[in-house]
């Protein structure tokens, strides 16, 4: 039997966090502000909320859409939205007859800057491995049913380009700002999981 | 872990924070901080994900990589001893251990032409949209960003990307290898057979992947 790494007593990850820590601040490496200043940026001010605002002016200015499907980063940089794993981002237009998914087989890559830090089930293994072998029944999984017909295209994110999703403006919707339709658009539907549903 | 299976169905919670744990975003914090730490950079850091026994590489999941990965990183850069980080999770906890002395410093000698890893790169690219390209099986040791599922197989260049360190000597701080990257389109057939669901499967390949089909 192949033989694991680890004792029974081995300190768990919470534990081996902090000793990381002590061994750092004791060697005067790391600044606890810096550190509280990342964590802080990533649970206030970096997530999906950013890329909505993306999706929800495509949706209501057709030049920006346009700027948007041909150079994803300068647009998405127009919305002041840029830094790390967002050096490329090209972005997916799905369409009544063609649906995109994104993921990333080999360590779970995402556009950090419009949609955040990935959530769970985008880094379990689950649907790392079975997104880019059954789409069709994965997604299905996950609650989007999509007709026979539709084109679906999965992008495993093996570079350092980064994929957005741009979904569907939903039906029902044309009375909206930009504002409400923003707070519609999800993260599931930037990944491609998911689509917009109206009010 | 592409096409892989017995892993179930994808769980999705209702809500999540971004961070299940406050260690996890301790875990993240460190992560970002790294490359700077060690003296490395962003491709050395997957290679350090990577390298985790398969057994480590499941059990504490995204963050656990993440915080392995900057062990093996400050390791491997002789910032901190083998063995540091256990030695003082055990004394945090009350054991009574010797904590191994800081060892000689050992970061890579290596700087980065510039930031991030956009790169341009004077020769055309070798192929065009429509090209049909071959993977390759692709064994040699180390780092890669060519997903075992799709070794040895044929597609069609999709699109071209801008040119990009490649990541098999650049995690190595041999060469930043400089060159094209291609979105390459698979049919679903391809690579899973005649039975397989109808779909389409791009994937960015550095130059350096494929070779030409005749």
């Amino acid at each position: 039997m192949t033989a694991i790494t680890r004792p029974p007593d081995h300190p768990d990850a919470a534990l081996r966090a902090e000793a990381l820590e002590s061994l750092l601040l004791e060697r005067g490496l790391i600044d606890p502000k810096v550190v509280d200043g990342l964590i802080s940026r990533y649970e206030n001010d970096v997530g999906p909320m950013n890329g909505a605002r993306v999706v929800a002016k495509a949706w209501t200015d057709a030049e920006y859409r346009r700027r948007l499907l041909e150079d994803g980063t300068a647009a998405i940089g127009e919305l002041g939205y840029s830094g790390p794993q967002g050096e490329y981002i090209e972005v997916l237009e799905n369409t009544g007859g063609v649906h995109n998914v994104v993921v990333c087989t080999l360590c779970s890559c995402y556009p950090w800057p419009v949609l955040g830090l990935p959530p769970s089930w985008y880094k379990d293994p689950a649907y790392r491995s079975r997104i880019v072998r059954e789409p069709r029944r994965v997604l299905a999984e996950m609650g989007l049913e999509l007709d026979d017909d539709v084109d679906i295209r999965v992008w495993d994110s093996s570079s350092e380009v980064r994929y957005l999703v741009l979904p569907e403006r939903p039906e029902g919707t044309a009375d909206l700002s930009e504002e409400e339709l923003a707070a519609l658009v999800t993260r599931d539907a930037m990944v491609g999981v998911g689509r917009v549903t109206p009010p | 872990m592409g096409g892989t299976q017995g892993w179930g169905t994808v769980k999705v919670p209702a809500d999540e924070p971004v961070f299940g744990e406050p260690w996890e975003a301790k875990a993240f914090a460190y992560g970002a901080l790294s490359a700077r730490l060690s003296g490395q950079n962003l491709d050395a850091m997957r290679h350090a994900i990577d390298r985790q026994h398969p057994h480590d590489y499941l059990a504490d999941g995204y963050y656990g990589r993440w915080l392995a990965c900057v062990e093996t990183m400050l390791v491997d850069s002789g910032v901190l001893a083998p063995g540091a980080v256990v030695a003082r999770a055990r004394k945090l906890r009350g054991e009574d251990v010797t904590e191994p002395p800081d060892p000689t410093p050992n970061k890579p000698d290596y700087q980065p032409t510039a930031g991030g890893s956009l790169r341009q790169v004077d020769t055309p690219p070798r192929f065009a949209v429509g090209d049909r390209v071959r993977t390759k099986a692709h064994a040699h040791a180390g780092h890669t960003r060519l997903p075992r599922y799709t070794r040895s197989h044929t597609g069609t260049v999709a699109a071209i990307h801008p040119a990009q360190v490649l990541p098999d000597t650049h995690a190595h701080f041999v060469a930043e290898n400089a060159q094209h990257v291609y979105a390459v389109a698979f049919d679903a057939t391809e690579l899973w057979g005649d039975g397989a669901e109808p779909f389409t499967l791009t994937l960015d390949l550095y130059d350096d992947y494929l070779e030409p089909v005749e």
